[in-house]
């Protein structure tokens, strides 16, 4: 929710804050309600229920899309931004779980460290549910159902636990209204059964769902540990210089060597580099470039770098130069063939990178195809390093081998009732139509063109020389979409 | 066979004209210039386009700003089987960069520049680079130039090409047919020039080089070519 409004407040007004808004995602029947604001919760809007019941007992309701891939995704970076409290941390579906054992005393104890997770987290412009606690289900448990920022100690564990609704053990759904069934409400209610007829109960259901396992874990009972990613890899290589320089080519290449040492111990190639300069009046300059195909040849990473140092303005001089691999893919050792040959397609990629390393990414582009009538429109480029090559489509005529954009117009100076004019002007010469084969029509795009786009008559015409033009008529006479039609040259016939 | 007035024995062997084969070697990794007998005129395009080797690799398609604006870009979906790698850039130094780049890069199958007019930087030393590039590397390399330019270059075969009216349209005689070209070969190493007119042949993408006297197309023509200039 917090993420919904931060986002969107960037780009339009937010409702008022006493307006109810739920985010929605897709349920089984229709949407269902995934967040509820402060004022929707006051009136007592759960998640989960659907969204059209919600409305209609809640007709100011604002409802909005929910993004649970983005949510994931902001998790996910939040549990590495956590590792500033304590080195294990990990995403879950709906949180982050710290293990901050040994580490609250950095902070000034428990009770210091959760209000400044607190005020960090806000900070961020998050509002945090946090709950510290001996175990993690109880930690989990307790975030959601408790007090905020409670903190409980081993001793009191049971006690803390007790009053909590089974469903705070994060049983699925229909474990827990076979709970509630047998009237086992709450933890305490759970504890109070025997073991052995909880056990037989739930013999064949799996560990992650059993509530006695989860009961057993939340109290300390078996052993529940963090399995924390580790930290992502900082490719970087970087060199301090004595005293200021102006010149950063001499170091490009020691960088380099140093940066594919790096990437080769952790077999990995770089996808994009950035070349960094820190100059002595503080401020930094940098350049990034990509490659093709994962890399990890110095050589390559030279030549790519070098070509971008032109524009860099060293200022008064630099002291530091840092050269850091962006985007790193696996990249093994391989060996394609055995005599040791080149690589056509490594060649090609490393082409690539260089042209457009030099060029820019829209100078450099693989033909790509969209359906379309209109013959400009058919071909479109992707830049190379982000698409790959598609065969050409099959045309039903005879296309141009070469075509003007925009359609150049030219001059009728002897115009013919039925068919191209016999003679006409095109860039001051004037052209004598000898044959012409036509007319094929391209009609417009009525749902891309604008209203009033005429359609147009192609001919192709040779003139007595033997060059061959692509000429159209744009429009007809009389379609009442202007005046006489122009006639344009559109391509040349090889 | 004694046809000779003066007596000598005169054979017409199956090698006749094998030696002065006009046609272009595809495969041959040379640089080689096409020029525009005039202007507007795809001919040289096309000309260009079934020199090409037959190949699954891509072409770099280099065009500087002059040659977009004279020519028109080249428009995809008339090149059957060619696998088009663009680069449009605004300067003919530019051009020249990203061709000597693509000849010295063995996994494309040929490299194909454009030129308008003479620009300072595309001088003798320039094709020179790029023909030894090419000759090192492998890989065709065809510079388009247009706009009337007679410099010097390093060419090892340079072509002027030129429309001339085309064949009679097998259903309509009102429509123009299948194009002939006039293709000189004015300056090569290790060959005679020469000036050839040119059927292109679309289904088969072969060249059908005629003398100019009439003499009908060269025999060796249906042998060699087949394979060479497709």
């Amino acid at each position: 929710m917090d993420r919904w409004k931060r986002i969107t407040a960037a780009q339009r007004t937010l409702p008022d804050e006493t307006v109810p808004l739920v985010l929605t995602a897709a349920g089984r029947h229709g949407p269902v309600v995934h967040a509820v604001n402060a004022a929707g919760d006051a009136r007592g809007i759960m998640a989960g229920a659907r969204v059209v019941d919600v409305q209609a007992i809640h007709p100011d309701l604002h409802v909005e899309q929910a993004d649970p891939q983005g949510d994931q995704a902001l998790l996910e970076r939040l549990a590495y931004w956590a590792r500033r409290w304590c080195p294990w941390t990990v995403a879950e579906q709906d949180g982050i779980l710290m293990d901050v054992r040994g580490a609250a005393h950095l902070f000034g104890g428990e009770a210091q460290m959760v209000r400044d997770m607190h005020s960090r987290f806000a900070m961020q412009g998050l509002r945090a549910r946090l709950a510290l606690a001996p175990t993690r289900g109880a930690a989990q448990m307790l975030a959601r159902f408790g007090a905020q920022g409670a903190i409980c100690g081993p001793e009191d564990l049971v006690s803390v636990l007790a009053p909590l609704p089974v469903s705070a053990l994060r049983l699925p759904g229909d474990t827990v209204r076979l709970l509630e069934r047998l009237g086992l409400k709450t933890i305490s209610a759970l504890e109070g059964v025997p073991r052995v007829g909880l056990m037989r109960r739930f013999a064949g259901v799996a560990e992650a769902v059993n509530p006695l396992v989860l009961l057993d874990r939340a109290l300390g009972r078996s052993a529940d540990p963090l399995d924390a990613p580790p930290d992502g890899q900082v490719m970087l290589a970087r060199v301090r210089m004595a005293e200021p320089v102006i010149d950063p080519l001499p170091w490009v290449e020691g960088l380099a060597e140093d940066l594919t040492g790096q990437l080769a111990q952790a077999e990995q190639g770089a996808r994009r580099l950035r070349l960094t300069i820190y100059r002595v009046d503080g401020e930094w300059r940098w350049r990034d470039v990509s490659t093709a195909s994962a890399s990890r040849d110095p050589a390559h990473f030279v030549r790519l770098v070098t070509r971008k140092l032109d524009g860099i303005d060293p200022g008064f001089g630099f002291d530091l130069m840092t050269l850091e691999a962006l985007r790193t893919e696996p990249l093994t050792l391989h060996q394609d063939r055995l005599d040791g040959g080149r690589v056509a397609g490594a060649d090609v990629a490393a082409l690539l990178d260089r042209l457009t390393a030099k060029l820019g990414p829209s100078k450099v582009t693989w033909a790509a195809w969209i359906e379309s009538h209109k013959p400009e429109r058919v071909e479109t480029g992707v830049p190379a390093l982000a698409g790959t090559a598609q065969g050409a489509p099959d045309v039903p005529r005879a296309r141009p081998l070469r075509l003007f954009d925009p359609p150049e117009e030219i001059a009728v100076l002897y115009a013919v009732p039925e068919g191209p004019p016999a003679r006409f002007a095109w860039r001051r010469v004037a052209f004598l139509m000898a044959r012409f084969e036509g007319p094929e029509r391209i009609a417009p795009e009525w749902w891309r063109d604008r209203s009033g786009t005429r359609l147009r008559d192609y001919y192709k015409v040779e003139v007595t020389d033997g060059r061959r033009f692509w000429i159209f008529r744009d429009g007809i006479v009389g379609d009442a979409r202007g005046g006489d039609p122009c006639w344009f040259v559109h391509g040349v016939f090889g | 066979m004694n046809d000779s007035s003066l007596g000598q024995l005169v054979r017409l062997g199956d090698t006749r004209g094998v030696a002065d084969l006009p046609a272009p070697d595809a495969a041959q990794a040379v640089l080689k210039d096409a020029l525009s007998a005039r202007p507007f005129d795809a001919a040289v395009t096309a000309f260009v386009l079934s020199c090409l080797p037959r190949s699954k690799a891509p072409v770099l398609w280099v065009q500087d700003r002059a040659s977009r604006l004279e020519n028109g870009r080249v428009y995809g979906p008339a090149l059957k089987g060619v696998t088009l790698l663009r680069v449009e850039v605004s300067h003919a130094r530019d051009v020249l960069w990203a061709m000597e780049e693509g000849a010295a890069c063995a996994g494309l199958s040929a490299v194909v520049g454009e030129v308008h007019g003479a620009p300072p930087v595309l001088d003798f030393t320039a094709t020179k680079r790029l023909a030894m590039r090419s000759e090192a590397s492998g890989v065709p390399v065809w510079m388009i130039r247009s706009g009337a330019v007679e410099g010097l270059s390093a060419a090892r075969e340079r072509w002027r090409i030129g429309s001339l009216p085309s064949q009679i349209h097998t259903y309509n005689a009102a429509a123009p047919g299948a194009p002939v070209w006039e293709a000189e070969l004015f300056r090569a190493r290790g060959r005679s020039p020469g000036t050839w007119t040119v059927n292109h042949e679309g289904r088969e993408n072969r060249l059908r080089f005629l003398p100019r006297s009439g003499d009908g197309p060269l025999e060796a023509d249906h042998g060699r070519t087949a394979h060479a200039a497709g």
